[in-house]
């Protein structure tokens, strides 16, 4: 006898990348090993597949974003899709819709990927309870970036072979740094010890129950360090309501090839742009590809989102 | 109306220091007639109407101290009827109503509207309020004098607070004089700046704006040293912390006077219940440590804190469906007030005249009312529960206008079986 089968459609709810914390290891390492693959593909003369022909990708930026966008237009571009990308800051929003009708009604046009970006904590969250298809996090207020940590990983990965084992520092503005979360989190995740250095006032409350080490001191911060990721400091924060003064905070928090010496020889840079150069980092120690990886941080962005937009289009 | 006797009664009437079965008479006018373990059927003739409450717990209506009734201008969130409506089903008999309504009650003719619409439109004791400054712009102060005269009970800018310390001072010294009450809700804007969760290691991972504590510290340490110049009857609408409590010990064992309030959501909840992104737990004061939660349960039985408040919040679904940080603050509360207090006595918090006393008696005395007691003569105002029985909450079953509850989902104990107002049935299980 047959044996009888449950006829309820099962249903089919898409997953999302709305940050680090909701991943597993498994998930991430999937990513950065589907990632590589993309990285020869970038490189060579014909750059097109056609996995993701037939889908749709909005591109969902209430920030201005230039290399984020970007970086996800060109990934979803070289993997097939049709990618439309919607500038919101003059838009809907400014005739009072919500973000909840706004959701609802690109739902309607039915995509298959939504990439968000928002200056809310949590929009992406609200988002893709509301819509059918996935919802990926280009960075949401100050809570999660999680593709930029995953292509950090990636090019920590690409260059050194492994996370596992390393010391890494993030220095700066950790208080209004989404980067800075979904890094620690990953970091942490793939087995390296993360140090945090910024100055008092930018130091967010309860970060040493995140994993990590907080320093307010570069030196003692740096100490042993493989890697250190610089953050950007928003120009409107360095003039007497967070700190005293630029000027001030280049002397004890700007990367100089001296203070590079703290952290372990032949330590390596990263910073996810833009920078400020003179105010987080020397410029010339910015533009020594010996130290800096910030350039293959750009590149290996694209292959690291058509990982994701990959993996998260069903 | 006919005489009622209410027999086989758990009589719990803190007021009176009462815990104990007897039998409660209402006299034709729905006043107290007679309570207490004496009072015997016998007493009664024989057209006494007889209402059995079957070993329940018999207590004075519940007095809340702060809700929001949507009328005038937010009529969609919650009007005079609804609210009502799901007051009477939680036992609550009286509520102090908030003045931040559209327009603002800041003036004579406003009082004159709502005391209308209300006798009109309510079925409950109704006690409004009005803004301790124009607009609640915390720039200059209302008629004191003049309100009163018209019925306003109390002066408060609901959740907004005066910054302004020489204001506040002569706001004080003003109230003492005329004898009004004046009840601050204690946060200091420049520390709470966009803040909408408590500070800490989950505003961190949320990535969301935090306010510490010392935002609500400063503010009432501010007043309580005003208070020593000008004593004035003054009431802190809500605290939400440890600190808080401490700076209360120290000024109420130095014999300041003053009267504390606490909503019953800071009791029964925490920041972790915030989740990922609930806003129907975004409220103001907001939702901190378990540790700030414990002490406030202790602030009440050590009497730090005077009363326990529903700060029923309605607010429409449009207004919760938002990013966290635009979401509005609040939560209904008016018709789970009682049950959710009841949680600290299953759990062994607090003992059951505590938490009685803090509904009934003492915010009747902070407002000077003949209300949340029993003792003969009183108005019939009567809520019957059943302590032990289970519920699970439902926001569909609530009969507030509004279904922003902060507890969807959980699992009470105790139920309000009746609710008498005027020695009236008002609302039946």
């Amino acid at each position: 006898m047959a044996v009888k089968k449950n006829n309820t459609a099962i249903k089919n709810t898409p997953k999302h990348l709305l940050g680090i914390q909701s991943l597993s290891i498994l998930e991430a390492k999937s990513i950065l090993d589907e990632a590589k693959n993309f990285i020869k593909l970038n490189r060579s003369n014909s750059k097109k597949l056609d996995v993701l022909r037939g889908k749709t990708q909005i591109n969902l930026f209430f920030e201005p974003s230039t290399r984020t966008q970007s970086s996800f237009d060109l990934a979803g571009k070289r993997l097939g899709a049709d990618v439309m990308s919607m500038n919101m800051d003059n838009s809907a929003l400014k005739k009072g819709e919500t973000l909840i009708d706004t959701a609802m009604t690109l739902n309607a046009m039915h995509p298959d990927l939504i990439v968000i970006r928002h200056q809310d904590s949590g929009a992406p969250n609200l988002l893709s309870q509301k819509v059918n298809c996935a919802v990926i996090n280009a960075g949401d207020g100050r809570r999660e970036h999680p593709t930029q940590a995953l292509l950090d990983a990636l090019t920590i990965i690409n260059r050194i072979g492994k996370i596992e084992g390393l010391k890494i520092a993030i220095c700066g503005d950790i208080l209004h740094s989404r980067v800075a979360r979904s890094n620690i989190y990953l970091m942490n995740m793939l087995g390296a010890e993360v140090n945090v250095i910024a100055p008092k006032t930018l130091m967010p409350k309860g970060i040493n129950k995140m994993g990590v080490k907080s320093f307010t001191d570069m030196k003692k911060g740096l100490d042993g360090c493989d890697i250190v990721m610089m953050l950007r400091l928003q120009n409107e924060r360095m003039q007497g309501s967070f700190l005293p003064s630029k000027r001030e905070y280049y002397e004890f928090y700007g990367l100089t090839p001296e203070k590079l010496k703290y952290a372990k020889k032949n330590a390596l840079i990263m910073h996810p742009g833009p920078m400020n150069r003179g105010v987080e980092i020397d410029t010339k120690l910015a533009d020594d590809i010996n130290v800096s990886l910030v350039k293959e941080q750009v590149e290996l962005g694209v292959a690291v989102r058509m990982a994701c937009l990959k993996k998260y289009c069903k | 109306m006919k005489e009622k006797i209410f027999i086989n009664a758990r009589i719990i009437d803190p007021s009176q220091n009462m815990d104990e079965k007897g039998s409660l008479i209402l006299n034709d006018n729905g006043k107290v007639k007679a309570i207490g373990k004496n009072v015997k059927k016998s007493d009664t003739s024989s057209n006494t109407e007889i209402v059995d409450v079957k070993g329940n717990i018999l207590i004075p209506g519940i007095v809340d101290m702060k809700a929001f009734v949507g009328e005038p201008g937010f009529e969609y969130k919650e009007n005079f009827r609804t609210l009502s409506h799901a007051a009477l089903s939680g036992g609550v008999t009286s509520i102090v109503t908030m003045p931040n309504t559209k327009p603002i009650i800041d003036n004579v003719s406003m009082v004159d509207f709502i005391i209308r619409r209300a006798r009109d439109k309510a079925s409950v004791n109704l006690f409004p309020c009005a803004s301790i400054t124009r607009q609640t712009e915390g720039k200059l102060m209302t008629e004191f004098g003049l309100l009163s005269g018209r019925g306003i009970i109390g002066f408060s800018d609901v959740n907004r607070t005066i910054q302004n310390t020489e204001l506040m001072a002569r706001i004080m010294d003003y109230a003492a004089d005329i004898g009004v009450l004046i009840m601050q809700h204690p946060e200091d804007y420049e520390l709470s700046k966009n803040a909408c969760i408590n500070d800490g290691e989950i505003a961190t991972r949320l990535g969301l704006e935090g306010v510490s504590s010392i935002a609500e510290k400063i503010i009432i340490e501010r007043d309580l040293t005003l208070l020593s110049e000008y004593p004035c009857r003054y009431h802190i609408n809500q605290i939400s912390s440890k600190q808080s409590i401490e700076v209360i010990k120290k000024n109420k064992n130095n014999g300041k006077k003053f009267t504390v309030g606490v909503s019953i959501n800071n009791l029964s909840l925490n920041e972790n219940d915030i989740g990922e992104f609930k806003t129907f737990l975004k409220l103001s004061p907001p939702l901190r440590s378990e540790e700030d939660r414990l002490a406030l349960v202790q602030g009440i039985k050590d009497g730090l804190i005077d009363v326990i408040v529903s700060d029923h919040l309605p607010e429409d679904e449009e207004s919760k469906r938002l990013p966290f940080s635009q979401a509005a603050a609040g939560a209904v509360g008016v018709e789970t007030l009682l049950p959710l207090s009841l949680e600290m006595f299953h759990n062994e918090s607090l003992p059951l005249n505590k938490i009685i006393e803090a509904l009934t008696i003492n915010p009747a005395k902070i407002l000077k009312i003949n209300k949340g007691t029993l003792s003969k003569g009183s108005d019939g105002d009567i809520c019957i529960f059943d302590l032990e029985a289970p519920w699970k909450v439902d926001a569909n079953k609530l009969k507030s206008k509004s279904k922003n509850t902060a507890i969807e989902g959980r699992n009470l104990q105790g139920k309000i079986l009746m609710t008498f107002l005027n020695g009236q049935l008002a609302f039946n299980q």
